[in-house]
């Protein structure tokens, strides 16, 4: 374990002064992430409050099974990231590292997941906008789920790549020894990462795919 | 004019520093690599200075191209697409590039550090972060400047902007790159206020532009990402044509609207707030006072910060937002009002028998009072709906915002600018210079907006390059206006360029202030103190120069 002065950057106090603004600075960037996606929140208001049916029979056209198969996916994964905050604040270095990469392998179902899906989509066209062909359900509003699913779990999407990219990091860091006793912010704070992104999926499953 | 000496006394603490640093932040590393991958906040703010200016300079050439179009009712030197790109350009370069990061980006990042003790800010690698974005941003933008520009106005309303033919997504998406820095700075400002103050400096004895970043910062960071989504939204409409704001595929175009000005109305807060707060250091420090109402500025800022989240409908009074909503976001708006009038009264109250010593930077602080009084008395007038309704989309409605944004927040650039150059630079610039340069841009000012207002209650509407020949004259009175405000910033931009060379070496404090970032020298040295400064007073205290009546 390295000593925990060498990772005190010259303009904080100490450890603990640096660990606190590095928590703060991480709980502002996720509510820049919330109000980032509240933008899209209030579109899926809107349109649902415009096109209530439309939405009601779109939503049928997702498969309930396969969102719910990734809820367990991601919310387990939230559990593996802490355990592997937990573990490393223990200096249990390797053991965190793995915890990480089971985190890092359980995006990965995610994702497959979801492609399994938006494949589905793509086949049958249950597209955005000017893009939507499907001739089961035609009517105002339909094409507009559509462009709101899209946008929100593609964007979503994109959150969990960029949370796997710095898990993948961390898991490298960890089983170096970089982290450890004292010095565990970092997976602190990325654990918060992959939290907030768990946390929007399961506001998104049930809007999306259950009501 | 000049003042008597005595109202200049030498500050006694600074007795035996040296005027001027010879080994300082500016050449204790050397090279264009050391610029370039810095972290030093001082130099931060330096290639911040460079960058916003070069932003004003072309946002300037912009606003001149269209006045000098409208010198005459007809076509006078481009087309109506042209005026359109131009006043797009206009308003993006000066809103994105140079209003919103300019104060915050330059003192902020130089003076907050220095203002609480700190070494300075808490991520500075996510400070250098931000400076590679508005070059990123930049650089898109100016991709899409080049290669046709918007014609959708700054404010990129639907569905034209997902309809027109010209290079609208790359000014979107710089705008979004722009607006991913502004975030990285408020919450380096905020994390850095919350743990990197120095023992003495509690929150209630923070210098005033420090509360004024951090009510700033809370909007960066809270309002910032709506745009990003919405300017997303736009921008991947516009290419691939989802219909999310198209009126033509159930979309609704007013949905837009409501976005883009939750973050719009709080982001012209972001541009005037750290204004506000560096015309309070500058006004205490040349009335020589103690700033009249420390907790009724300081809770001001965050009033206004808050108050101006929920004003964003006043923009919407006639897109068929209920009458009944049009009322209450008109009640909220003048709320504004009434935290920035707590503002000028409490100057007022601290220029009240103050030892005025009138220089360069308190003109602009003069300038600054009336522009936002005038300008913010409008802005209560326009919140009125009915009222609204008559200058909507008019000239008014132009002269009202310039009156803040020109008026107000360069003003509070310049004044910041005048009054911390011998700290940043550690040179003294001509005080007669000076002086020339911010009543041409005082009475420029005024001669080019003035009239404006004159025309948009006559109905004259904006973004049209051609006008009835009963609006000439007044057209004619503006843009000689804007000749004299552009001659100002360009003998304000020499005096201050020469006095890099032959200014005199300004001293640790030369205007005898007692601001907190005044306690290190002129330039600071790299690691901003020699020794850790005490606090034992509250910043802008005067009281042993004003015996009997003290600032409360």
């Amino acid at each position: 374990m390295p000593a925990a002065g060498s990772h005190v950057a010259h303009h904080f106090p100490d450890l603990e002064v640096q660990s606190h603004a590095a928590r703060l600075g991480m709980w502002l960037f996720l509510a820049t992430e919330v109000l980032l996606f509240a933008g899209l929140f209030t579109a899926y208001a809107l349109y649902r409050m415009l096109y209530p049916s439309a939405f009601l029979g779109a939503s049928k056209l997702i498969e309930t099974s396969m969102g719910a198969l990734n809820t367990v996916v991601l919310i387990t994964s939230s559990l593996t990231v802490a355990l592997a905050f937990h573990y490393s604040r223990q200096s249990r270095n390797r053991l965190a590292a793995l915890l990480l990469v089971v985190t890092i392998g359980l995006g990965f179902v995610f994702l497959g997941v979801k492609a399994v899906e938006y494949a589905h989509h793509f086949h049958e066209g249950h597209l955005p906008g000017r893009f939507y062909h499907y001739a089961g359900l035609q009517v105002p509003g339909a094409p507009m789920f559509f462009t709101v699913y899209f946008l929100m779990t593609g964007l979503h999407g994109i959150h969990v790549v960029i949370g796997m990219g710095v898990l993948t990091w961390l898991a490298v860091g960890a089983w170096r020894g970089a982290y450890g006793g004292d010095y565990t912010t970092p997976i602190e704070v990325g654990g918060m990462y992959w939290h907030l992104v768990d946390l929007i999926w399961i506001f998104l499953f049930p809007l999306l795919y259950l009501i | 004019m000049s003042p008597s000496p005595a109202s200049i006394p030498p500050a006694p603490a600074d007795a035996g520093a040296p005027l001027y640093l010879e080994r300082n932040y500016l050449n204790a590393r050397r090279g264009p690599w050391s610029w370039l991958t810095t972290l030093d906040h001082k130099r931060i703010g330096v290639m911040y200075l460079v960058l916003t200016s070069a932003a004003l300079f072309l946002g300037g050439l912009f606003a001149m191209l269209l006045r000098i179009e409208l010198l005459t009712p007809g076509p006078t030197i481009m087309s109506a697409l042209s005026y359109n790109r131009t006043f797009t350009l206009h308003g993006v370069v000066m809103i994105f590039l140079f209003m919103i990061p300019a104060i915050p980006g330059i003192f902020g990042n130089f003076f907050l550090p220095l203002m609480i003790g700190a070494r300075d800010v808490a991520f500075p690698r996510l400070n250098l972060l931000s400076v590679y974005l508005y070059l990123a941003g930049a650089a898109i933008a100016l991709y899409g400047m080049v290669h046709g520009g918007a014609d959708t106005g700054w404010t990129f309303y639907t569905p034209y902007s997902t309809t027109t033919v010209t290079m609208v997504w790359p000014i979107l998406l710089g705008a979004f790159v722009l607006g991913m820095g502004s975030i990285v700075t408020g919450l380096n400002f905020i994390v850095t206020i919350h743990t990197l103050r120095a023992p003495g400096i509690g929150f209630m004895r923070m210098p005033l532009f420090v509360w004024a970043l951090y009510a700033t910062s809370i909007i960066q960071v809270l309002a910032t990402p709506v745009l990003g989504i919405t300017l997303l939204l736009v921008a991947v409409e516009n290419v691939f044509g989802f219909g999310i704001f198209d009126p033509a595929r159930g979309g609704d175009p007013v949905l837009f609207q409501h976005m883009f000005w939750f973050y719009s109305h709080p982001a012209v807060y972001i541009m005037i707030l750290p204004a506000m707060g560096a015309i309070t250091e500058v006004l205490s420090a040349f009335a020589r006072k103690n700033t009249f109402g420390y907790k009724a500025v300081a809770f001001s800022s965050l009033g206004i910060a808050f108050v101006g989240f929920f004003t964003w409908g006043h923009h919407l009074f006639t897109s068929g937002q209920s009458t009944v909503d049009a009322g209450i976001f008109g009640v909220l708006s003048m709320f504004v009002g009434i935290f920035t009038a707590i503002k000028i009264f409490n100057w007022t109250a601290t220029l009240y028998r103050g030892s005025i010593a009138v220089r360069t930077p308190f003109i602009y602080v003069i300038a600054f009072l009336f522009f936002l009084l005038f300008g913010g008395m409008t802005g209560i007038a326009l919140a009125t709906v009915a009222l609204d309704v008559h200058w909507q989309d008019t000239y008014f409605v132009v002269a009202h915002f310039h009156f803040i944004m020109v008026g107000g927040t360069i003003a509070g650039f310049l004044a910041a600018l005048t009054y911390w150059w011998p700290k940043m630079f550690g040179k003294r610039y001509s005080e007669r210079w000076g002086i020339v340069g911010a009543t041409l841009i005082f009475l420029g000012f005024n001669f080019t907006f003035i009239p404006q207002f004159l025309l948009g209650n006559e109905g004259m509407p904006r973004r049209y390059y051609s006008y009835p020949e009963r609006f000439w004259p007044l057209n004619v009175a503006s843009t000689a206006g804007a000749s004299v405000l552009a001659l100002g910033f360009l003998v304000v931009l020499a005096s201050l360029l020469l006095s890099l060379k032959y200014g005199k070496p300004a001293g640790p404090n030369p205007w005898g202030s007692r601001g907190y970032e005044w306690k290190t020298l002129s330039p600071p040295p790299e690691g901003n103190f020699l020794t850790q400064p005490t606090y034992p007073r509250m910043p802008h205290d005067y009281d042993d120069l004003n015996p009997g009546r003290g600032g409360h």
